[in-house]
């Protein structure tokens, strides 16, 4: 009593200490490739490229490891960004008409974990600026900026406009040259008239500053005119009278000639000789994808090179009838011809090429394409143009992620067997050049342990990423689709293109070459992966899938042609009148199939009836596997390839897990009520788009009022969850524990299982060969013949109903138990198995502790009903304090429905510290790392070589 | 239904339950059968009763007093329903429907009309001898009130009905609020309403000011909600359970209700405000409409909705009905732990349980091995702080519980001061 009269004394200021040593909130880094990306910019000097997206984040990144981001107030778009080169500014246009200019600062040094760091790089916005309207055509489109160029020189940005202007700012104080705006009339007076003809040259496509006479620069206009300007002089130099409509253009480094692309999909070669002041045609026109029309060619750059034809590279111009889905690049130098077939639409690309001007060729080295879902680099200086790894913006997503599952400390071991394999895979694939994009230098330590990130996607395989540092790196790739006999045969490889009869048949013209791994489109979704568990002692990894596919796998470093075991468990057991009307079970392969090095496939479980396995848990030390569906659970003892237990946690109202996901009664009502909404919605938010510029304050709170009153408000039923909610058999969590069951002095295995209803079933096992209280060392033959057994020791159905999220058996000093192996391993403190155990349920509701074996209640957390949040995810972490070396605390960490952070202590359940940061899923490629712990930070730590001075960051 | 149908030996009035009558009656207990046990003050009574013979609530109090040796006394009769509830029998209906529910005993409470009344309701036996409940609150004057009762008009005796809602906490809530508790346990009506979002007007020093709260949108006919009348369509929700429901989402609120559904306490301010209950008048707790003088609250809701009173008084209010809505009695520790009877423990290892195992031996038919569907039978499952827990065995445990609850109480009060860090 003393203790809880002593705690009950509000803070505690020596606690308070503690807790700061423990935790701290950082927001890291963002891992994976950024969600719609709009544009793409790099700066020869410092070697850094930059990425800004739909959402107004600007991310820069240089040498791996190298990275930072800005994020522009207001979640605009950014359609362009230019680098101020060498010093270390940027310059952002949004879709809004705003002009960003953007500095590199260092942070103001800190100290983490004790040991004083340097203060980290970062972006931040340093002013903006908009064009003014023009007086008289308020609201028109006129001074909307379509293109911006900088000149080398860095101390003056040339605007073009969609009214055909061209305005001209001082950098870096971003202040409008009011004279010397060149608007179109001026052009238009030097015109002969029979180009003239009336019409305005519409907006201006391009502005390209001359490579060798600084001050003259090239500007290009919709209609098709292209003018050499002198800036000094004020004076059109040159004019080229192009017909067609125009859509970019480059300069040759000699500055000779200059190319212009076109809208019919053709490109104009024109040259450059002073004097001429008017050419009406170009040397060469061509239209390389003719005769028939053509999609425009958006860009092109022209390199030359030391070999001597140039290297041509273009977006677009594809075929309009035959391939005008298709979002492709083209790369050609003399008879060399290669069209990068991409799948998905081509954002920007550049080339990293010599920028010296003592040099005399551009001699390109790599093409960097920014696609709208990854990120492509071709090797330029290797013969047959092959593409390069990317040590970091993986596309995650390359098939979508259906799960994932993160491993902290892997032993180096399974490590180097894990790199190995991913070699193999990858060897013949890319060239190993290195990175071309270098910028800046990474600075942070090498990780002090190994992380491994798995990714379960959509077409069946996992992905293995190396997530100890800052850049996220692909490591190895195993699929599960070989185990199944699927459509598509998965022994032939789709990479290779000369297998492809339909892709040799394309070979003639254009000459398409599949590039990228962004793959949205999944043979079969059964193969989905749905739940991963690995035992990163024993080398075992569980996979479960859609269909109800439960693999067991092993990881070997030699290539096999084996058979896999197939076993069937029924979860319905002896129910009746259960119809299954979703998808099918997969089929598996009969003949023995080659698995390559890796993690290769010991023994299927399928499921009955096919439902997506929700819950998966592994215990290698037993050899069992346990696994839950909509249906119910099973457990399976893989070393004796038998199954040991099935439960069917069915409601008998259930009508929805009966029938499968395609159930005609519920849905229909639902999808209708759905549809409905939405199209209500839709009609709101269409009506919001129209009042995008809303002339005064008074309309728009007209507006809003108005749409206030015509939606219908939302309305939630309040009624306690009941037995017979539909779902509520669905299996959410299973866990193995070494604990009391039966009494209080005799511990054994048990298996916990929790519902979506609330209930909770722990079995008591038998498992040969683990006593109680005692491992024995297995493998005499005379216990493989002895099977295990499970009992069912206790129901506990939780009041509350709601789903239960996760079980955690805690140990008698109330610290969570070990991984399987690893108490035997001493690689962990052995469990307390003296003191009366515990047992963890967390739901969605409540957080709660019950003793062992009685199951009474012994402390809780109601969250809901103190705060209105739901628990989505819980996991026990351990947290080292940052004063005291040897000093740690096991903490339940809290991930909620409104993206909080809540952490607790165990078992006591006591609020520790809650952080706000509202995590909610905001792309669906990448990952977002934050810590919570104050000791340990993977966050990027790195210097950049600036021209000018970095200046520490202003206090604010 | 024949009603003679043979008491067990029962002749000596007055006597306990002596060794004899022990034997357990090892009747067959066939389907038309139910076991009835019987009890007036301390006295207990077995016999069987045909289930499905003609007969009423008249005979059938006949029969107890002639059983119990009673005629003449007028008494009150009650039976513990499956959820341990202390339910009525006064007519036919409610008879059958205790026969029917016997499960497969039947107990049956005497009281002696003059005696205190009983409170029939929701967690009423265990309230009894807990001590707890509102007993003393509410027989105020409901004695002399019944037997003064006009033979015209039948009106039933609070003690006839079971609670299904109550206005509390008025004395220390504003008059335009109303802090309105819902029993959902033990009932098997919907609770039966829903919420929307809304805005609401406030009066702030700076002037009227808008914004956004949560209303009753909509009540479900024949609805818990409904059937109180305490509750009605456009009343703003400004707590539940003592929490300020102030800047939360309706999807939060949602949640919140949801997971105090059993035991529901919301503070509303109702949109119709002449019904308030007078603060400092009348005792009476249960919405007396059309009570209340027109003067007193009719006058502009604004005026009395300046920055809400009940949030402000949050601490006191909320620890409040914290405590009676957490004290762990209501709903929590209903989670129901089945034991298994195939997991044989290590037969030196019984101390605590042995207890349990007497009471499964009691009932070894009714416990089916991995039955899903969750019977909350007093035998057969061990409810921490209902009937079953208080039975002879765990008063250790209950001691030890009792302990616990109170600390962690404790502790979930201090939770909801300002402990939390950010």
């Amino acid at each position: 009593m003393m203790k809880f009269r002593f705690r009950r004394q509000g803070t505690d200021p020596q606690r308070e200490k503690i807790k700061q040593e423990l935790f701290a909130f950082n927001k890291t880094v963002e891992h994976g490739f950024p969600h719609q990306p709009s544009a793409l910019a790099f700066d020869p000097k410092l070697q850094l490229m930059a990425i800004g997206t739909k959402s107004g984040a600007i991310k820069v990144y240089g040498a791996p490891g190298v990275e930072f981001t800005g994020l522009h107030k207001d979640t605009t778009a950014v359609t362009q960004i230019h680098f101020l080169p060498g010093q270390g500014r940027l310059l952002s246009l949004l879709d809004d008409n705003t002009i960003h200019l953007w500095e590199l600062v260092a942070g103001a040094p800190r100290e983490v974990g004790g040991v004083k760091k340097e203060g980290v790089v970062s972006l931040q916005e340093v002013g903006n600026y908009s064009l003014p309207g023009r007086p008289g055509i308020e609201s028109c489109s006129a001074t909307r900026v379509t293109v911006l160029l900088l000149l080398r020189s860095c101390d003056l940005l040339c605007i073009g406009t969609e009214g055909g202007g061209v305005y001209f700012l001082q950098l870096p104080r971003l202040s409008l040259k009011d004279n010397h705006t060149l608007l179109q009339d001026q052009v238009t007076q030097s015109l002969p008239d029979d180009y003239r003809c009336g019409k305005s040259l519409g907006p201006v496509e391009s502005l390209q500053e001359h490579p060798q006479q600084s001050g003259k620069i090239l500007i290009g206009y919709s209609r098709g005119l292209v003018v050499l300007w002198d800036l000094s002089t004020r004076h059109a130099d040159q004019l080229f009278l192009g017909k067609q409509q125009l859509e970019s253009l480059v300069w040759e480094r000699t500055g000779n000639l200059f190319v212009s692309s076109h809208n019919d999909g053709g490109y104009s070669v024109w040259p450059v000789t002073s004097g001429n002041t008017c050419s009406h045609q170009p040397v060469t026109s061509t239209i390389p994808y003719g005769p028939f029309p053509c999609k425009a060619i958006s860009k092109i750059l022209w390199r030359t090179t030391q070999t001597g034809s140039p290297v041509l590279l273009y977006s677009g111009g594809m075929p309009r009838a035959s391939y005008g889905d298709r979002h492709c690049l083209t790369i050609q130098q003399d008879k060399d011809h290669v069209t990068l077939d991409f799948t998905s639409r081509v954002i920007d690309f550049f080339t990293v090429h010599s920028t010296e001007p003592e040099k005399e060729f551009d001699d390109p080295s790599a093409l960097v394409v920014l696609l709208e879902e990854e990120l492509v680099v071709i090797d330029l200086q290797t013969p047959g143009w092959p593409s390069l790894p990317t040590p970091y913006l993986a596309p995650l997503h390359s098939s979508a992620i259906t799960c994932s599952c993160h491993i902290s400390s892997v032993p180096p071991k399974l490590w180097e067997r894990l790199v190995n394999a991913g070699k193999a895979q990858q060897g013949r694939q890319h060239t190993h050049r290195s990175w071309p994009i270098c910028g800046g230098k990474n600075l942070a330590p090498p990780p002090k342990q190994q992380e491994l990130l798995l990714t379960g996607h959509e077409d069946g395989t996992v992905r293995f990423w190396d997530a100890s540092g800052v850049a996220l790196t692909p490591l190895y790739k195993l699929s599960t689709a070989n185990v199944f006999h699927t459509d598509c045969d998965p022994s032939e490889d789709p990479q290779d293109p000369s297998d492809d009869p339909d892709m040799q048949q394309e070979e003639e013209w254009p000459p398409f070459r599949k590039v990228g791994c962004f793959d949205p489109y999944s043979d079969d979704p059964r193969l989905g992966i749905q739940k991963i568990s690995l035992c990163k002692y024993s080398n075992k990894l569980v996979v479960a899938g859609t269909a109800g596919q439960v693999i067991v796998l092993g990881l070997s470093d030699e290539r096999s042609d084996h058979l896999v075991d197939v076993s069937v468990v029924d979860l319905l057991q002896d129910r009746e009148g259960f119809t299954w009307k979703g998808h099918d079970r997969l089929e598996p392969r009969l003949k023995p199939a080659p698995f390559p090095p890796g993690f290769q496939p010991l023994v299927l479980v399928q499921c009955l009836p096919p439902a997506s396995v929700t819950a998966v848990a592994l215990h290698a030390e037993w050899n069992l596997i346990a696994f839950g569906t909509s249906h119910g659970f099973g457990l399976f003892d893989y070393h004796r390839r038998n199954a040991v237990l099935a439960r069917c946690t069915l409601h008998p109202n259930d009508s929805l897990a009966m029938e499968g996901p395609l159930s005609r009664v519920k849905s229909l009502k639902k999808s209708l009520r759905q549809s409905f909404r939405r199209i209500r919605k839709s009609r709101v938010s269409g009506k919001k788009r129209t009042i995008t510029t809303p002339t005064s304050k008074v309309q728009e709170a007209n507006a809003a009022l108005a749409e206030q009153e015509e939606v219908a408000p939302v309305q939630r039923r309040i009624e306690p969850r009941s037995a017979d909610d539909s779902l509520s058999g669905v299996v959410r969590c299973l866990c193995f524990a070494d604990t009391f069951l039966r009494d209080g002095t005799h511990h054994g295995p048990t298996l916990w299982a929790g519902t979506n209803s609330g209930s909770v079933y722990a079995y008591a096992l038998e498992v040969p060969g683990v006593g109680t209280g005692r491992v024995c060392e297995r493998g005499g033959a005379s216990e493989s013949s002895v099977c295990v057994e499970a009992v069912l020791g206790k129901e506990i159905q939780l009041m509350h109903r709601a789903p239960v999220v996760s079980i955690c058996v805690l140990d008698g000093r109330g610290k969570p138990l070990p991984d399987p192996y690893e108490a035997s391993q001493d690689l962990a403190i052995t469990p307390d198995m003296t003191n009366a155990h515990s047992v963890l349920i967390a739901s969605e509701e409540q957080l709660k502790v019950f003793s062992l074996p009685k199951v009474s209640a012994k402390t809780k957390f109601k969250l809901t009903a103190h705060e209105g949040c739901r628990v989505r995810k819980v996991a026990l972490v351990v947290f080292s304090s940052t004063a005291q070396e040897d000093y740690s605390e096991h903490t339940l960490v809290c991930l909620t429905n409104l993206g909080d952070m809540h952490l607790f202590n165990i078992p006591g359940l006591r609020p520790q510290v809650r952080f706000r940061v509202c995590f909610y899923l905001i792309s669906p490629s990448e990952y977002e790392r934050f810590s919570l712990s104050a000791k340990v930070i993977t966050e990027p730590l790195f210097s950049v070589q600036l021209d000018r001075p970095l200046e520490p960051t202003p206090a604010r | 239904m024949v009603l003679s149908a043979v008491p067990q030996p029962t002749s000596q009035p007055g006597s306990r339950m002596s060794r004899q009558q022990q034997h357990r009656t090892p009747l067959k207990l066939t389907d038309n059968v139910v076991e009835v046990k019987s009890k007036f003050e301390a006295e207990y009574r077995r016999f069987a009763l045909k289930k499905n013979g003609p007969g009423g609530f008249q005979e059938f109090y006949r029969l107890l007093q002639t059983i119990h040796h009673i005629p003449g006394v007028d008494v009150l009769l009650g039976y513990a329903d499956v959820h341990g509830d202390l339910l009525p029998i006064n007519n036919d209906d409610n008879f059958h429907k205790a026969v029917s529910s016997a499960n497969p005993l039947l107990r049956i409470i005497i009281t002696k009309k003059e005696d205190e009344p009983v409170v029939f309701g929701t967690n009423s036996l265990q309230r009894r001898k807990k001590g707890l409940g509102l007993t003393g609150l509410r027989t105020t004057g409901s004695g002399s009130t019944h037997s003064k009762n006009k033979p015209g008009l039948m009106i039933g005796l609070p003690q006839n009905f079971r609670q299904i809602s109550s206005i509390i906490d008025v004395d220390i809530l504003p008059e335009t609020h109303r802090r309105v508790r819902l029993h959902k346990h033990g009932t098997h009506k919907p609770l039966g309403f829903y919420i929307r979002d809304g805005v609401s007007v406030r009066v702030t020093p700076q002037g009227v000011e808008k914004v956004p709260g949560v209303f009753i949108s909509r009540l479900v006919r024949g609805g818990l909600a409904e059937s109180t009348g305490l509750l009605g369509v456009n009343d703003e929700i400004l707590e539940v359970n003592g929490i300020d429901v102030a800047g939360k989402s309706l999807d939060q609120v949602t949640d919140m209700m949801v997971a105090n559904s059993h035991n529901l306490i919301v503070t509303v301010k109702p949109a119709n405000q002449r019904n308030n209950v007078l603060h400092r008048g009348s005792k009476t707790s249960v919405g007396n409409s059309g009570s209340v003088g027109s003067a007193g609250s009719t006058g502009s809701a604004l005026s009395h909705d300046s920055p809400s009173p009940a949030s402000q008084s949050n601490p006191i209010t909320a620890s409040n009905s914290i405590a009676e809505g957490d004290s762990d009695d209501e709903d929590d520790d209903g989670d129901v732990i089945l034991e298994n009877d195939c997991l044989t423990p290590y037969n030196s290892h019984r101390v605590t349980n042995s207890n349990n195992t007497n009471l499964n031996r009691d009932s070894p038919n009714n416990r089916p091995h991995n039955s899903t569907v969750v019977r909350p039978l007093p035998q057969s499952v061990s409810l921490p702080n209902s009937i079953g827990a208080s039975l002879s065995d765990s008063s250790t445990m209950m001691s030890s519980h009792n302990g616990n609850t109170a600390s962690s109480s404790q502790e979930s009060m201090r939770e909801d001061g300002n402990i939390i860090t950010l």
